[in-house]
């Protein structure tokens, strides 16, 4: 162990911990202290006073707005997972190792076009006027308001989360012991059943963690619920970016934020404990 | 061709599902292929029917100087962000894989975790600790933002690469009588030099498409993305699709050669 203490070693180890130490692990802290920051005349002062905690806490479109965005990233999280799996699992056991490699190459694409592109381009399909409204009037229905929903809100998250829940079920199913599912098929037990007792349980860490990550991403992104969901209902990273960009209400941004950190946490812990949970469901 | 067994197959339930896949794909590339047409699009609403082909979106942002100061601060600073997160994440992935030392999981932790925080959070948490510091509202600041949540994709690509890597190799080197360093020079970064090229265009593409954190700490000093948020504010706007269609040429060229780099030498086995 001692001689691993050379300059050579940390030459190559220090300088991602110096990096990561400053500028993630203090900034994380540093909202602590932020938080019992008071502000007065527009201006922060440091100190130790639990004024916002009880201010924020004590407003109710703050936990309004904390259970519509709970609510809204487990409803996102559940659906894109359910949405996902069929297509994940058609593509691990139904398609040729050639179709495979460019079904994850282009799944990887969305990772590299702007997310904002794409909300904006889901306005351009849902508006009044859009293509959806369009061609539905070709059949003589509508106009519907689609823009400015709570549905619009969830086409957004699936935008941003599905790429990914798609390519993390994948790598989980790819990886479940096939003759595992031949016993099955031999035993003469169902395709749905098969689906049920033994795929989802052989990949259900993957899945799990590809739900919680689908959950961490709509949790905390704004971009859907302002510009597809039209700001209402107001979830908690709407609150912190309106509550940072006007004023110097920081501290108060810093409890929500806080807030939200420990939501994560236990939501993060328990999803975990439950993957790797013994065999009973 | 096919792993299953023949039991279970019904050609119609396998065509359900094949079309199933379509469809997933189909919802998925919607929006990027619908900015792709309309940012051709003459309209100034883009709707269907479609008016005629034009480039005149291109044109127009292409004559707005604030587009070109934002391109300037995004290629600037994705190139330093870049550097700056390769040189950092080879160092950690150099480090999991040479050494076993107390708190090793922490460090890992360190390296790895950045990006599973909601970026409005670091958003937040960098511009009240960046600004106390008086460092917040210019390039520096977004540069040492993006860093924080680059270099892990840069340390998970060069990590993967030196997996690959016969482990008797650099003690080969030590044999041989060469110092450490010596082995670092001529053994260890020739074996991962596509990796770290891979890395290095990976984490400028991740810097170009990043807005959020980027929106919070730029200041004036607004990146490409920071610019096409505000545009989304203000009206409807097929400049939108164009910058979008170019940054997404752009971060797909990186991508592409990245990929070209990782899968030039060697199969690329993923083994952990």
């Amino acid at each position: 162990m001692r001689r691993h203490i050379s300059l050579y070693g940390l030459t190559f180890s220090l300088p991602l911990l110096i990096w990561q130490l400053l500028f993630f692990v203090f900034p994380l802290f540093f909202l602590i202290a932020l938080s019992f920051w008071t502000v007065r005349n527009f201006r922060m002062e440091p100190g130790f006073d639990t004024v916002n905690w009880v201010t924020m806490y004590g407003r109710p479109i703050f936990w309004q707005a904390y259970g519509t965005t709970l609510a809204l990233a487990a409803a996102a999280a559940v659906l894109t997972s359910a949405l996902a799996f069929p297509c994940a699992y058609a593509i691990a056991f139904k398609l040729s190792p050639a179709v495979q490699r460019w079904a994850v190459f282009l799944m990887v694409i969305p990772f590299f076009t702007s997310y904002l592109v794409r909300v904006y381009s889901w306005q351009v399909f849902l508006s009044d006027a859009g293509i959806i409204n369009v061609m539905l009037g070709w059949l003589g229905l509508g106009p519907f308001r689609l823009l400015n929903t709570v549905g619009a809100t969830m086409i957004g998250y699936l935008t941003l989360s599905l790429p990914l829940v798609i390519l993390l079920q994948l790598f989980s199913l790819i990886f479940v012991d096939r003759t595992l599912i031949e016993a099955a098929h031999n035993m003469r037990c169902g395709r749905l059943r098969t689906v049920f007792a033994v795929v989802i349980p052989s990949a259900r860490v993957g899945l799990v963690i590809a739900a919680l990550f689908s959950f961490i991403l709509c949790f905390g992104d704004f971009v859907s619920p302002i510009y597809l969901g039209g700001g209402d209902p107001t979830t908690l990273s709407i609150l912190i970016t309106d509550t940072t960009k006007s004023g110097q209400q920081w501290p108060r941004a810093a409890v929500i934020a806080l807030t939200m950190i420990a939501t994560l946490l236990v939501i993060a812990f328990l999803s975990v404990r439950f993957a790797y949970k013994g065999r009973e469901k | 061709m096919n792993p299953e067994n023949e039991l279970n197959r019904s050609p119609l339930i396998d065509g359900a599902l094949k079309l199933y896949v379509l469809l997933a794909y189909l919802f998925v590339f919607a929006p990027i292929l619908a900015s792709f047409v309309f940012s051709f699009n003459s309209d100034r609403f883009p709707s269907i029917p479609l008016g005629h082909f034009s480039t005149e979106w291109y044109r127009a942002v292409a004559s707005d100087p604030l587009v070109w100061d934002g391109l300037r601060n995004t290629l600037l600073i994705g190139a330093v962000v870049g550097i700056v997160s390769t040189a950092l994440g080879f160092g950690a992935a150099y480090t999991d894989y040479r050494y076993r030392f107390f708190g090793k999981q922490v460090y890992l932790a360190l390296a790895l975790l950045p990006p599973t925080i909601p970026v409005v959070i670091m958003g937040l948490a960098m511009l009240a600790y960046l600004s106390r510091i008086n460092l917040s509202g210019n390039a520096l600041s977004v540069i040492i933002a993006h860093v924080v949540i680059c270099s892990p994709f840069a340390m998970a690509v060069i990590r993967l690469r030196l997996s690959q890597m016969d482990p008797s190799l650099e003690p080969a080197a030590w044999n041989l009588g060469a110092s450490e360093w010596a082995a670092m020079r001529h053994v260890i970064i020739p074996f991962t030099r596509p990796a770290i090229l891979g890395a290095l265009f990976i984490t400028m593409a991740v810097s170009f498409d990043e807005f959020a954190i980027a929106w919070f700490v730029s200041g004036l000093n607004e990146t490409l993305p920071v610019k096409v948020l505000g545009f989304l504010q203000g009206q409807v706007s097929p400049r939108i699709n164009a910058i979008g269609t170019f940054v997404f040429i752009t971060s797909m060229t990186l991508v592409i050669l990245a990929q070209l780099l990782l899968s030039g030498r060697g199969p690329a086995t993923d083994k952990e």
